[in-house]
């Protein structure tokens, strides 16, 4: 019991990195943008998200560092440093109208370049690992929840026992889900990754909500890569254990048939996925095959949801187009 | 309200077409422009950029020795891009090519693991090119399939199976396949196994460099290249005009896909001499980009691929010399595809200034 | 200053690339009469009502709203105006509701679905109108989507209301239905411009009918003070009775024969319903339909590129003996040598490539042929050269992009590969849809010499004039079933007009 406790815990651990990336490229889809730059843009955000916080506290001290701040910065920095990657793919894909597919695998190569060259500059300018003090440490990745829904059987740990940034992602989801159904402007930019062309002449400022969903989208995906670093990785820059999650993020959304509740869930089952060879040994399987059953599962909901061609169930119909209003 | 009478500050049109010159001239502009802007990520860590490019460019073209290495580096990046660009002319989004390579790797390694004591060399060589083709051949086809068949999205499709490849390679590395116990290393080829060396490089620039005039014979002169190019345009057309959709499909990603994996072969037989889990290294994503940069033409790949190679190269050498880390070419590389993406708009579109001037006549 | 035009357009000039679009043209619609927009296809109605939409932006020339000159930079600028267009193509997201689709863009409204069902519901109850508002797009039918894009626009307090060819896709009732709402908005002072190209209409419903031809403005006269012949002549340039040449066959022979045939698409919609008819070498066959009753199904599946449920199709070759293609891929068809030629009606989209020249063109009907893996561009080359040559086509090389060219040109290319293919069957799909009078007699005279040559040909078509003057009979098709087949040289439009839109057409007509 305790160990799948314990499993459930660690999977939803890693599943918080999944679900920031999943959300973000989820806002993103939704404008009819296929960013496939979020590997890069989690790397820059786990880069700039743990420079913020080593530079704050290398600023006051670490004695007198507050651990709210000090999350409060690492967000900001990661959000910041996802935003303008992102700016610079709705720049080029948006207004220049080049090609989504290569846009985004170029911003990947130009991301990981930058994530890993801060990542790597900053140890080289400190003379060894960029490490935050213990105090610090531990109020990115300790509970958050009182002590006493902590101490509930079974449910305690499982429900309450997480770092703050799960339940960010958690209200984040909601809060996406009600702005998406709910709200007017969701409603306008559904319409303008349906239909472009129906929302613009509907009078929907369809270039302003492009960019705001896809600057905003990668600057959410980007806490994934800051999360992961400062929980996972213990606040040193890891760009091996950050490689791929970018990528697994894209997935998801297939998985999560682009709605942000399904992403609570499907991310935390793909984080359990994705971590239980270290936990649940099953015999005969081997942990590297594993490992890969998240994307043997995307592959499945893939081809399943193409076979069954349900209209709710699809890609945002003007998904990876750009629009060019006078196109003839 | 005075100010609500005009008509836009700016606006775009399509342009019909443009002087060949004029297109040239913005393309490297556009190259200057990217070297520009890639020295501030430089000029950050407090070295001088022209220092910096000086090294980069003789750290990769100074010697001979470098320039071998330069080349090695461009061999599968070339040869990548020359698979791409078939699938990309279908508007098949193939961003699989790392897990083709990967596939065509693994088929290579395990004879060369295997049956290197059992084969002459000239004919352990021939195995591994031939299997490591239809490997990744297969590996290309299976997304092609269930796109002919029920529309899946290829795109989302060949990147799945990119890491589902590697993870087998990860897993032969610590399981089945592991040398030492514990090292989680495949061993080293035997010497028979590794592709001989021509002009001091692996033979494998022969194969791409033959490959690039097959590929624009290919492209441009055969019934497949045209049958192709009409799906590329528009798959109603090549209905009509009797073709089988869906079988040219499976067929080119079966083609696109072989050659990745003969890319992979070339990788562990000729520079790696073993296989791991980074065998592709990137290479699949960013042969696309060197793909598209050169509108899929054979011959302006190798220049392309030859540029990323040389700031590669040339950024270990950085590394080593001013302690810049060596991912500032991953950024260089970045900026750069950035704006040669970006100055595509620029020959396509127009920009039409207030007052009726478009851009040429504003600029006289 | 004249205060009582709603709307006036001065000198109003749009261009692609070379094309001139519209050239220096001058309109004026006042508030609670409509408008007609008359002109061939192609004469430039749709884009000179897109730069009032605010989809394109005009190169020259101004526009003035009740005499002050207004930028209609965005449709956002155009609502704004009160300016509201309802598209061809219908503006809508296929998986919202009917009431999200009506809100769309909206700025000064809560989604409040309540306050939207009753308004909505007011709307259609001043103008005869029902909908659902909770239905999804996807599940409605044209005239539903159509209904819902007029609520759209009048929800937004559009007074004055651009409609594109609102009629193409409706039956007679529903255009009854859309008329009686017109003159109600009419009658409520707005102003109201409908695009067509059909004469009846114009006549029937509008106050003032102004005309367009090939991007010039003509003219604008009194639906009143005109008739049908004099704008017929400002619209083409000069008086036409089609006068098409119709030579008689000798003795034609059955060449095709189609039986029961029923087609069903991927959604469960019967397409084609139990269709039988013999097409004969030596005749034209017309075919008569409302837009979407079938036409498309019918020549896709002869030719094998559409499911077929049921029937047969047999070509019945020199010799009397009947070949079944029912079940045969275009290619298979094509190897059996039975010689079938199409042009279909989507022309850069089905049956050419439009980023290839003409070469590359001529070579979808042979690059499968001679041996080995090459390509014989030779003779594709010399095809490609004689069709330029004897059909005039202006291009300025044979490798020039077809899709650059002009939409006359494009169908010569087309339709010059067809022919030159030798056909036994040749079947076209509204093949002078665009073109202007010249290029049309160049089509006429082209399949009347196929038939001549003992060629079975198929001219679906939808302009009721031609079809009577060229084809030798008519086949009318009402929702994917035939209505009847009459001898083109005795029928009436009226008898046609009737069969298309009632089965049989029993009652006179």
């Amino acid at each position: 019991m305790s160990a799948i406790i314990a499993l459930i815990v660690a999977a939803v651990t890693f599943g918080t990195v999944l679900m920031f990336g999943t959300l973000g490229e989820i806002l993103t889809e939704k404008s009819g943008n296929l960013n496939l730059g979020v590997e890069g843009i989690m790397y820059m955000g786990g880069a700039f998200g743990l420079a913020g916080a080593f530079n704050y506290e290398q600023a006051v001290g670490a004695a007198s560092s507050s651990g709210l701040l000090a999350i409060l910065i690492a967000i900001i920095s990661a959000f910041a440093a996802g935003a303008i990657a992102s700016l610079v793919y709705g720049f080029i894909t948006i207004t220049l109208r080049a090609n989504q597919n290569v846009t985004g695998l170029a911003l990947t190569i130009f991301g990981t370049g930058v994530g890993q060259f801060t990542g790597e500059f900053l140890r080289v300018r400190e003379g060894n690992f960029v490490a935050l003090s213990n105090h610090l440490k531990d109020s990115f990745a300790n509970p958050i929840m009182p002590k006493f829904l902590q101490d509930i059987p079974i449910l305690g740990k499982i429900l309450f026992s997480h770092s703050v940034f799960f339940y960010i992602a958690v209200i984040l989801a909601i809060a996406m889900h009600l702005f998406f159904v709910k709200t007017k402007k969701g409603m306008y930019l559904r319409a303008v990754g349906e239909s472009p062309s129906t929302a613009d002449a509907a009078g929907i400022n369809i270039t302003l909500y492009k960019y705001l969903a896809t600057i905003i989208g990668g600057g959410i995906s980007a806490i994934g890569g800051m999360v992961y670093i400062v929980t996972t990785a213990g606040c040193v820059w890891n760009h091996a254990g950050l490689s791929g999650v970018g990528w697994l993020a894209v997935a998801l959304v297939i998985f999560c048939l682009w709605r942000p509740l399904n992403a609570i869930w499907g991310s935390v089952l793909f984080g359990a996925l994705m971590i239980m060879y270290l936990r649940v040994r099953i015999p005969f399987i081997p942990t590297e095959i594993y490992k890969i059953l998240p994307y043997v599962v995307t592959v499945i909901v893939l081809v399943f949801s193409s076979m069954r061609n349900n209209k709710e169930k699809q890609p945002p119909a003007s998904l990876g187009a750009n629009y060019f209003r006078e196109e003839r | 309200m005075s100010a609500e009478v005009k008509t836009p500050f700016v606006r775009l049109a399509k342009r019909d077409s443009m002087d060949p010159k004029k297109v040239w001239a913005i393309r490297l502009s556009s190259i200057l422009v990217a070297l520009i802007l890639g020295m501030i990520p430089i000029m950050i860590t407090g070295q001088n950029p022209f220092t910096a490019y000086g090294i980069i460019i003789n750290g990769s073209l100074g010697k001979p020795i470098y320039i071998k290495q330069t080349i090695k580096i461009a061999i599968p990046l070339l040869g990548c891009a020359l698979a791409i660009a078939p699938c990309f002319k279908m508007r098949f989004w193939n961003i699989g090519a790392e897990g083709q390579i990967t596939a065509g790797a693994i088929a290579a390694s395990y004879f060369a693991l295997y049956w290197s004591d059992k084969v002459p060399s000239f004919v352990l060589i021939l195995i591994m090119f031939v299997t490591a083709a239809i490997a990744g051949g297969i590996w290309g086809l299976i997304p092609a399939f269930f796109k002919a068949k029920w529309n899946t999205n290829e795109t989302l499709f060949t990147l799945m199976m990119n890491y589902i490849i590697i993870g087998i390679v990860s897993w032969l590395q610590g399981g089945p396949w592991e040398g030492r116990k514990g090292s989680q290393l495949i061993p080293m080829f035997n010497q028979s196994a590794r592709l001989p060396e021509i002009f001091g490089i692996h033979c494998g620039w022969i194969i791409v460099l033959l490959l690039v005039v097959l590929m624009h014979i290919y492209m441009n002169y055969t019934k497949h290249g045209y049958e192709i190019a009409v799906i590329g345009d528009s798959e109603n057309t090549a209905r009509y005009a009797g073709m089988n959709v869906g079988k040219i499909m499976m067929r080119t990603m079966f083609l696109s896909g072989a050659i990745c994996g003969v890319v992979g072969f070339i990788v562990v037989s000729g520079a790696n001499h073993t296989l791991n889990n980074g065998v592709a290294n990137g290479v699949g994503f960013t042969s696309i980009t060197v793909a598209w940069l050169s509108q899929l033409n054979a011959f302006a790949m190798i220049v392309i691929s030859l540029i990323l190679a040389i700031l590669t190269k040339g950024a270990n050498t950085l590394q080593t010399r001013l302690k810049v880390p060596a991912s500032i070419s991953d950024i260089v590389t970045g900026i750069l595809l950035f704006c040669m993406l970006s100055c595509e708009f620029f020959i396509n579109y127009k920009l039409i200034f207030r007052h009726g001037k478009s851009e040429e006549e504003a600029s006289k | 200053m004249n205060t009582s035009c709603a709307i006036e357009m001065r000198g109003i000039t749009k261009r692609f690339g070379q094309v001139v679009a519209n050239d220096s043209i001058d309109l004026s619609i006042k508030r609670g009469e409509i408008l007609s927009l008359l002109g061939e296809n192609g004469s430039g109605k749709t884009t000179l009502m897109n730069m009032l939409a605010g989809i394109y932006q005009p190169d020259e020339g101004e526009i003035l709203q009740d005499g002050l000159p207004i930028a209609i930079r965005s449709p956002k600028d155009a609502y704004d105006h009160g300016i509201g267009m309802i598209h061809q193509h219908y503006k809508l997201v296929d998986v919202f509701t009917a009431a999200q689709n009506i809100v769309l863009g909206l700025n000064d409204q809560k989604l409040d679905l309540k306050s939207i069902n009753a308004k909505v519901k007011a709307i259609c109850d001043k103008y005869s109108f029902v909908i659902d508002p909770a239905m999804k797009i996807y599940d409605m039918s044209v005239s539903q989507k159509q209904t819902v894009e007029i609520v759209k626009v009048l929800y937004r307090g559009a007074d004055i209301l651009i409609l594109d060819e609102p009629t193409a896709v409706l039956t007679p009732q529903e255009t009854d239905k859309l008329f009686a709402v017109l003159h109600n908005m009419k009658a409520d002072g707005k102003a109201v411009i409908i695009i067509t190209h059909k004469l009846n209409e114009v006549m029937e419903i509008s106050d003032e009918v102004a005309v367009l031809r090939k991007g010039k403005y003509i003219g604008t006269v009194k639906t009143s003070e005109t008739d049908p012949q004099a704008l017929t002549d400002m619209m083409v340039g000069h008086a036409v009775v089609l006068n098409i040449d119709r030579p008689k066959f000798e003795k034609p022979v059955p060449r095709l024969k189609v039986q029961g045939l029923t087609c069903i698409d991927h959604e469960g919609i019967t397409k084609l319903d139990g269709v039988s008819f013999t097409a004969n070498g030596g005749e034209i066959l017309g075919v008569a339909g409302i837009a979407g009753s079938g036409q498309k199904e019918l020549l896709e599946s002869i030719s094998g590129l559409y499911p077929v449920k049921e029937g047969s199709v047999s070509f019945i070759g020199g010799d009397g003996k009947a070949k079944e293609l029912v079940g045969m891929t275009p290619m298979q068809i094509r190897k059996t040598g039975v010689g079938m030629a199409f042009v279909p009606e989507d022309r850069l989209g089905m049956g050419l490539v439009g980023s290839m020249g003409m070469t590359g063109n001529m070579m979808l009907r042979s690059w499968r042929k001679g041996k080995g893996i090459f390509l014989n561009k030779k003779s594709p080359e010399d095809l490609a050269k004689k069709i330029w040559d004897e059909l005039e086509v202006v291009t300025p090389s044979t490798s020039f992009p077809v899709r650059r060219m002009s939409g006359g040109n494009v169908q010569k290319v087309l339709v010059g590969r067809e022919i030159a293919s030798q056909p036994k069957i040749l079947m076209t799909a509204y093949p002078v849809r665009g073109l202007d009078i010249n290029t049309s007699y160049t089509i006429y005279n082209l399949l009347t010499e196929q038939k001549m040559n003992g060629v079975a040909v198929l001219f679906v078509g939808e302009d009721l004039d031609v079809l009577l003057e060229l084809c030798d009979r008519i086949l009318v098709l009402c929702g994917g079933k035939v209505s009847g087949i009459v001898d083109a040289r005795s029928a009436t439009k009226e008898e046609i007009g009737f069969m298309m839109t009632t089965l049989g057409g029993k009652e006179n007509a």
